[in-house]
């Protein structure tokens, strides 16, 4: 039997290493903050996100094109995923128990499983062949299937937290069902809602890979929601692997403006939902 | 009469709207189930040309129209398994740390914020930084071990698979150590065990599920992740020779090439890995899943 001295010391260091090491770990996100930071800040200004790119070698330029793409797309997600994904939300807080219910869930978590590639090909095959062309549409397809889980869960859970005498109320007052969930029972989650709605965001504000061979990308400004288009990712990894020293600046430059917005939508989202 | 009227389409509005809500559900299903069948209509070429000799052949060969998935696969478990080895230590630290000793609190906070923001970070950013920081170090590294200097390569992949799969792992864990019951604890500490000996004796024992939970989920994200990998790897299409060689995954030789791709057996066969790619990550999220929900009963 070892001392209990020796025990005491023992159990004291180890949870001095562990936190040592937990430190650590953090040391790979404040690198990437502070090279974002260093390398992105200065080409930030007002030329830089009111103008189109201008051709290589020639000064100035901006990246309207990629700011406005990425809006437009989000926005497609929204109008896609955001009604479908609340009534499937709906539904699996009202009939939690029912075997449709099981299989749908499973469904949604399958769904948050799927490779954001993989989605991009089925955007790809849905949209993009039958059109025969790249377009904002087939990107923002993509985008809303991969926000769709995010939408159903978060509502489901923030229905089933509220109580269920507020939902007996409204129907012994004589609330017809379909009232009482979107009157009563829809505000009261709307806070949940709306939190699980910009997590969706933040999830798919950044993604690239599913809007390679859908939204394609775009060097012109575009509102056509049937014409490709760009995005900040698209551009940053457009730019990221040229041989350009400008275009890496612009890269940077995106990836500061992209990377402080996801992030503050995330922790926007972590103090909603630490709230509850 | 107009009252019973009124009466009449207000029952139908609670029907309409029931059928609504189960038809939003079917169609759930119908998408996910739709996306499988795409899938598997889109690579019926390669599975009639390649069958399942596919996953063993190691030529990928546009202009002989030869495609094999081994070296993709290949490159994929292994970035996979080494990304998981490497964020495993800084899981297993964070987990104890964050669901143990520092559970409330401004400390705490941060930590948890900065342990678990970089999963917020997109790939793409990910990968651009690999690039220009993390490729450099790596050739210098290389340099020193006498290996051919690529920079890029599966080890270079897997070290930024681990940064961006390391929030998961930790964050499950640390919930399943948070449910662990304060009686057990005290128990331990009644009989005299050190914080320690509770910790290794009595919660990672019974955290274990989540812990594994976390770790197979994490692994989930692995396998699937695109941009940063596409990036850093390398892009060579045999199999690596050592993990300092560069290589492709299944995702990275779909990002590259599909939409190059000419030919209907070359576009099928990326499609052909694409439905690959999600049955292996539907398992590996569904056994997951399965864990976790095993524990919450």
């Amino acid at each position: 039997m070892q001392s209990y001295t020796f025990r005491i010391a023992k159990s004291k260091i180890i949870s001095v290493i562990l936190t040592l090491v937990t430190l650590v770990s953090t040391i790979p996100f404040l690198l990437v903050l502070y090279f974002i930071v260093k390398n992105g800040i200065s080409v930030i200004n007002w030329e830089f996100i009111t103008h189109l790119p201008t051709p290589v070698g020639e000064p100035g330029g901006g990246i309207l094109n990629a700011l406005v793409g990425t809006v437009i797309l989000i926005f497609i997600a929204l109008i896609l995923s955001v009604p479908f994904g609340v009534l499937v939300g709906i539904f699996l807080a009202e009939k939690s128990g029912s075997k449709i219910s099981f299989f749908v869930r499973m469904m949604s978590e399958i769904l948050q499983g799927v490779p954001s590639i993989v989605v991009g090909i089925i955007a790809y095959l849905w949209v993009v062949k039958p059109m025969g062309h790249f377009s904002a549409l087939s990107g923002g397809v993509a985008l809303g299937i991969m926000m769709l889980p995010v939408i159903i869960k978060s509502t489901e859970e923030i229905l089933k937290l509220i109580p269920v005498e507020i939902k007996e109320a409204s129907l012994a007052l004589g609330v017809p069902y379909y009232k009482t969930i979107l009157r009563v029972m829809l505000p009261a989650g709307l806070s949940g809602i709306l939190s699980g709605i910009l997590a969706g965001i933040a999830r798919i504000a950044g993604e690239t890979a599913p809007l390679l061979f859908t939204a394609f990308g775009n060097p012109f400004l575009n509102f056509n929601i049937l014409k490709p288009i760009s995005a900040m990712s698209l551009l940053i990894f457009n730019y990221a692997i040229s041989p350009y020293e400008d275009w890496w600046a612009k890269a940077w430059g995106a990836s500061c403006i992209l990377v402080f917005f996801v992030l503050t939508l995330n922790v926007i989202t972590r103090i909603i939902s630490s709230r509850k | 009469m107009a009252s019973q009227f009124i009466k009449k389409l207000e029952l139908n509005k609670d029907k309409i709207f029931n059928l609504l809500l189960v038809s939003s559900a079917f169609s759930l299903l119908i998408l996910g189930v739709g996306i499988f069948l795409s899938l598997l209509n889109a690579s019926s070429l390669a599975l009639k040309k390649f069958g399942f000799s596919f996953f063993s052949g190691s030529e990928w060969d546009p202009v002989s129209e030869e495609f094999g998935a081994l070296p993709f696969i290949y490159g994929t478990i292994l970035t996979s398994l080494i990304s998981l080895l490497i964020s495993l230590p800084f899981s297993l630290a964070i987990i104890i740390v964050l669901g143990e000793y520092f559970k409330k609190g401004i400390f705490a906070e941060i930590l948890r914020y900065l342990t678990e923001l970089i999963a917020g970070v997109p790939s793409v950013v990910l990968g651009f930084w690999g690039l220009f920081f993390l490729v450099p170090i790596m050739r210098e590294i290389e340099i020193k071990l006498g290996v051919t200097p690529y920079g890029v390569g599966i080890l270079t992949a897997s070290i930024i698979l681990a940064f961006m799969i390391l929030p998961y792992s930790a964050s499950i864990g640390k919930d399943a150590m948070r449910l662990v019951p304060n009686e057990l604890k005290e128990a331990a500490f009644a009989l005299g065990a050190t914080r320690w000996e509770m910790i290794k004796k009595v919660m990672i024992p019974y955290a274990r599920s989540g812990i594994i939970a976390g770790v197979i989920l994490s692994l989930g994200r692995a396998l699937g992740e695109t941009m940063a990998v596409t990036m850093v790897i390398g892009n060579y299409h045999g199999i690596p020779e050592n993990i300092f060689s560069p290589g492709n995954t299944i995702a990275s030789i779909i990002a590259n090439e599909f939409t190059e791709a000419t030919g209907e057996v070359y576009l099928s066969s990326l499609m052909y890995l694409g439905l690959t790619l999600f049955l292996i990550t539907t398992i590996v999220n569904l056994i997951g899943r399965l864990i976790l929900k095993r524990l919450q009963h």
